[in-house]
């Protein structure tokens, strides 16, 4: 049963979205992704500056099965991105609220989280 | 309905990743692939591979039947327990299963063959074995389990009967010792030493706990395939199958030649390739991150394609690895297109990794 922290945000794409204190967004994968995914090897995260459109797909995460793709769940601006994923990818595994995080975005319309699921949103949707 | 070895409980109580392989519901991983990984090449895990088969060949004449079927030469088995890695090849030269054979006594060989081929294998043995009347037995009372790395045997030794502990203890790689229906042997599918032990499924049962209380790792499937992958070694239907010769994956050592009157299946259709074969595999190391996958294109410098036939992360090496087949006249620098882009591999003799130590 994977853990799905109830003041989170979620894109069906299984991103998780955590609205900071100024008004930036924490993004990441969730734990059902992760766990599906298996062990991670590599994790290509988007370049700082890079301007995304709602869904564009923006970060590879590999693990020893599969690349994935990793979609913005809203549109912004990439602000910051986790460096300590490249030496440890293993990261997103052990920690994907927390450590694992994948990227930070400057909302293009701070609005826009709001159309996102909330967590019994997100369960529901995987069936 | 998925098929289940005799550890299939004991892979849920431990909280198993369950996949179907070849028809059985067997183990990716428990935790972490990449620490089952790592746990054999640095001390010793153990794998499940009941789903794979022990063929039990007994007979007068089963000397003669296995140098008339194998690629490799049983003549050469002369000591109790020694045994050969080998190919089955169909008349076309093209592999049927690769396989390990046992020499247990004049009118007994054991083959251990793949879980996937298991049918396959049977059918043509027995078809074959007629004509030397030889008896095929199907030992699907006993089980398989492989116990790898560095740490391996001496963990398996308190488990053992003393008296076989000692012979298996002593005996070389590429042997095996058995009392009664607990067979030992000393081969293995990692590049690591170790054990793969052939035994009734409740001696299997016992042997699992014993082990896993003395600290030995359990490892799925997906572990096995990077350990193997680094240790330079094929995997049936993906490496190669019945339209691939030995000599066109990698495989020229196992085929024996020296005795011209052993016109073993096969034979006739390897010499005339030997003269101008039409593909070669060669290993590949991605430079750079990234991971390269079955089936990903490769072109050579001089315009030769091909294609990767494994691929994959190698965890003791924390880059990526890969088998590549390509046009025989093919000569590198090599290139893979990975995703729609073009990167660039370094080509290598392999094994990539052996006892733990990368050789790349």
């Amino acid at each position: 049963m994977s853990n799905t922290p109830t003041d989170l945000k979620y894109a069906k794409s299984h991103e998780w979205v955590k609205t900071l204190p100024d008004g930036t967004l924490l993004i990441g994968i969730t734990d059902h992704a992760q766990a599906a995914l298996g062990d991670l090897v590599f994790v290509e995260t988007p370049k700082v500056g890079r301007v995304l459109a709602a869904n564009e797909a923006c970060c590879v995460v590999e693990s020893v099965k599969a690349a994935s793709d990793v979609y913005a769940p809203v549109a912004g601006t990439v602000i910051e991105a986790n460096t300590k994923l490249g030496e440890n990818p293993e990261l997103v595994n052990d920690a994907p609220y927390e450590a694992g995080w994948l990227w930070k975005l400057q909302p293009a319309n701070p609005a826009d989280v709001g159309g996102l699921l909330d967590a019994a949103g997100y369960v529901a949707s995987l069936g | 309905m998925l098929k289940h070895t005799a550890l299939h409980a004991e892979h849920l109580r431990l909280g198993a990743r369950m996949v179907d392989f070849a028809g059985w519901d067997m183990p990716i991983q428990y935790a972490s692939q990449l620490d089952e990984h790592h746990a054999v090449r640095a001390s010793a895990g153990m794998f499940d591979v009941a789903h794979m088969s022990a063929i039990d060949l007994i007979g007068a004449q089963t000397r003669d039947l296995l140098r008339h079927l194998l690629a490799n030469d049983v003549g050469r088995l002369r000591d109790t327990g020694k045994a050969l890695y080998s190919c089955l090849l169909n008349h076309a030269g093209g592999v049927i299963d690769d396989l390990i054979v046992y020499f247990m006594d004049e009118t007994w060989f054991r083959l251990v063959v793949n879980a996937g081929t298991t049918d396959k294998d049977l059918a043509w043995l027995r078809a074959e074995a007629q004509a030397f009347g030889v008896e095929v037995r199907h030992r699907s009372d006993l089980g398989i389990l492989a116990v790898q790395g560095p740490h391996a045997r001496e963990r398996v030794h308190p488990l053992l009967p003393p008296e076989l502990a000692q012979r298996a203890g002593e005996m070389a790689p590429f042997s095996a010792a058995w009392h009664g229906e607990l067979f030992v042997g000393r081969t293995g599918y990692t590049g690591e030493d170790g054990y793969e032990l052939v035994l009734p499924h409740d001696e299997l049962r016992c042997i699992w706990a014993g082990l896993l209380n003395a600290g030995v790792a359990p490892c799925g499937l997906g572990a096995r395939d990077t350990l193997r992958l680094e240790a330079g070694m094929n995997l049936y239907g993906q490496d190669m199958d019945e339209t691939v010769s030995p000599l066109e994956c990698g495989l020229a050592w196992t085929v024996s030649l020296t005795d011209t009157h052993r016109r073993f299946i096969g034979r006739d259709a390897l010499e005339a390739q030997r003269l101008k074969p039409a593909r070669k595999t060669v290993g590949l190391v991605l430079e750079g991150r990234g991971v390269l996958r079955s089936h990903m294109a490769v072109r050579a410098a001089n315009g030769a394609g091909g294609e990767l036939t494994s691929g994959g992360y190698a965890p003791t090496m924390k880059g990526s690895i890969a088998f590549a087949r390509v046009a025989a006249d093919a000569v590198g620098p090599y290139e893979v297109e990975i995703r729609g882009q073009w990167h660039a591999v370094r080509e290598v003799k392999p094994p990539f990794v052996r006892h733990g130590k990368v050789l790349v």
